[in-house]
């Protein structure tokens, strides 16, 4: 037993083997199955008393080659895989790959299906940085705030289920628009989560906010500067926590983002307490746009939900059933016989945890040629070994919650 | 700073060397011999009027007709200041396909680096650790190459006929 075979990668500075008596420091297994790594995530860690020396994630147990089933799949049949990426917020992915279709074939959606997919959108950070946030607190210890905060959670899965039929992975939308209007019910629902929601949040903002036991766990742990968040590409709350404020909604608008009028959080030293207030900041803005799509979705007609896009868009079911064109065009979006205009292109969402990219290219064919997911948790991931050393085992667990590690973003 | 301006400062930069420029959906792409990629990297990261200092994406694709080039390792940078994006490409050989690493210039290249090489099998000459990263250690091919179909073709249990689809799909 000379041979550290347990942990070959771990400790790139402890070149000893586990029985060597010179060996001060404890190889630690956290994961992959663990309550507090909210995921499938495997850190290796070596530990000196209580503080972490090195770590050596691995990543992959769920990685489910999604860049390789979109090269067999039509363009409608990749949107469920987008639902899977980051779950906590599937409808931005959703909305990220109709928009990027949409740019790439030179669809043109009307305002009011913008304003709609905005809503969506905002719902869906909410949604994500409402059970990030949480979680932080829970692994501060704080299970509280965590079983009343998700309660609002259910409603705005009951306001998807409204819209789309599903709740978490929710397939949301199509290109050129939404697969049905919203109903009265939706609205109804819409008007009664953006009336008690605030009032929630508050009160889970009072639990912890300025909570001394939160902050004193908090502040200072897992801190990342600017410059380092940078070169390792982080973006969304993370790199706002640390100090940038990039946001891909401001940056590069897309789906009208460019008519609301918001701020972005910006936190200072990018440690746990400054990504905990920066999400709790974005759930306000986005509170704030939910309100202003709201307002100017009311002066627009109430019967567009989708832009007249045949080749894309299904028609109507009693269209299909006597007229042709209706018949083949439907027969073509569900077999996937559309060619998709040929062409490359990036285009990138304001995700939950930063900037999610589609890099596509279509060789004209009924499928992509090759289909690329920039996934920011991917990316800032590989920060983590670099944001913990030297700190505290418990505040590396509370590192890796608030930077709000998704596994299926991650393997994609 | 416009693409126009952009192109004029590499044209003038490295000449010849640099071909492909075309723009597409607002963004410049330009091909880079591979053994160049650091080099225009570190110019438009340093060069004060460009600033390209971001580094969004390093992702590779399989074109098997290019014989001779037929991978092709495609960096995305982006100006967070001007808010400017350029995509790089470099084509390299599948029988030799090394390329230098961009973990010197940007950390974040490290996984990034470590994704294209489990999917295609792109060696990132320089890389400090450079094995798989999504995939199973064992795994002996590299997946996202044309050539391996998706579903694995030695599986005796699933019938494909009574699924519709049947043969080589």
């Amino acid at each position: 037993m000379s041979e550290n075979n347990i942990a070959p990668h771990a400790g790139h500075h402890i070149k000893l083997s586990d029985d060597s008596l010179q060996k001060t420091t404890t190889t630690l297994n956290l994961g992959p199955t663990h309550p507090a790594t909210h995921g499938v995530f495997q850190n290796i860690l070596e530990i000196d008393g209580e503080r972490v020396m090195s770590a050596e994630p691995t990543v992959g147990y769920i990685h489910r080659a999604f860049e390789k089933i979109a090269e067999r799949r039509p363009f409608s049949q990749i949107q469920p895989l987008t639902d899977r990426l980051n779950y906590c917020s599937s409808q931005i992915n959703n909305i990220g790959w109709q928009t990027t279709v949409e740019k790439l074939v030179g669809i043109q959606v009307p305002k009011r299906v913008d304003y709609l997919r905005v809503i969506i959108m905002e719902l869906a950070r909410i949604a994500d940085h409402v059970v990030c946030n949480s979680v932080v607190g829970v692994d501060t210890g704080a299970l509280t705030g965590f079983t009343y905060v998700f309660q609002y959670r259910e409603l705005i899965y009951e306001i998807y289920e409204e819209i789309c039929g599903s709740r978490l992975t929710t397939n949301i939308g199509r290109f050129g628009g939404f697969e049905r209007n919203f109903t009265e019910v939706a609205w109804t629902k819409l008007n009664r989560f953006m009336e008690i929601f605030p009032k929630g949040w508050l009160e889970f903002e009072k639990l912890l906010n300025r909570n001394r036991i939160f902050m004193e766990r908090c502040l200072g742990a897992g801190p990342i500067t600017a410059e380092r968040a940078l070169n390792y590409s982080f973006t969304g709350p993370n790199l706002r926590a640390a100090g940038v404020d990039y946001d891909v909604r401001v940056a590069s608008p897309y789906c009208s983002y460019e008519d609301f009028k918001f701020d972005i959080p910006v936190g200072t030293t990018g440690d746990v307490y400054d990504r905990f207030m920066v999400r709790n900041g974005e759930i306000w803005e986005s509170m704030n746009i939910i309100r202003q799509a709201m307002d100017k979705v009311k002066e627009l007609d109430p019967n567009v939900y989708h832009a007249d896009v045949p080749e894309f868009y299904l028609p109507e079911k009693k269209d299909v059933y006597t007229k042709m064109e209706a018949l083949i065009y439907h027969f073509k979006i569900v077999m996937g016989e559309t060619n998709i205009l040929p062409g490359e292109i990036y285009h990138a969402v304001e995700g939950g945890n930063g900037e999610l990219g589609f890099y596509l290219i279509s060789d004209g064919g009924r499928t992509p040629y090759r289909l690329h997911f920039r996934r920011p948790c991917f990316i800032y991931y590989q920060a983590f070994p670099e944001i913990i050393a030297g700190g505290l085992l418990s505040d590396a667990i509370i590192t890796m919650s608030s930077m709000n590690m998704i596994a299926g973003e991650l393997d994609g | 700073m416009t693409n126009e301006h952009l192109k004029n400062r590499l044209t003038e930069k490295f000449g010849e060397t640099l071909s492909g420029f075309e723009e597409t959906y607002g963004m410049l792409t330009a091909i880079v011999p591979a053994a160049m990629n650091l080099k225009v990297m570190q110019f438009l990261y340093d060069d004060e009027a460009l600033k390209f200092r971001f580094l969004t994406d390093i992702a590779a694709v399989h074109y098997p007709d290019r014989k001779g080039e037929e991978l092709c390792v495609v960096y995305h940078l982006h100006n967070l200041m001007d808010n400017v994006r350029i995509r790089l490409k470099a084509y390299i050989p599948i029988d030799q396909p090394d390329i230098f690493t961009a973990t010197a210039l940007f950390s974040g290249a490290n996984w990034m680096e470590r994704e294209t090489y489990d999917y295609f099998g792109v060696n990132f000459v320089g890389h400090p650790d450079l094995r798989r990263i999504l995939n199973v250690d064992e795994m002996d091919y590299f997946p996202m190459r044309k050539e391996y179909p998706m579903e694995d073709p030695s599986r005796v249990d699933k019938d494909d006929e009574m699924f519709g689809r049947g043969g080589s799909f």
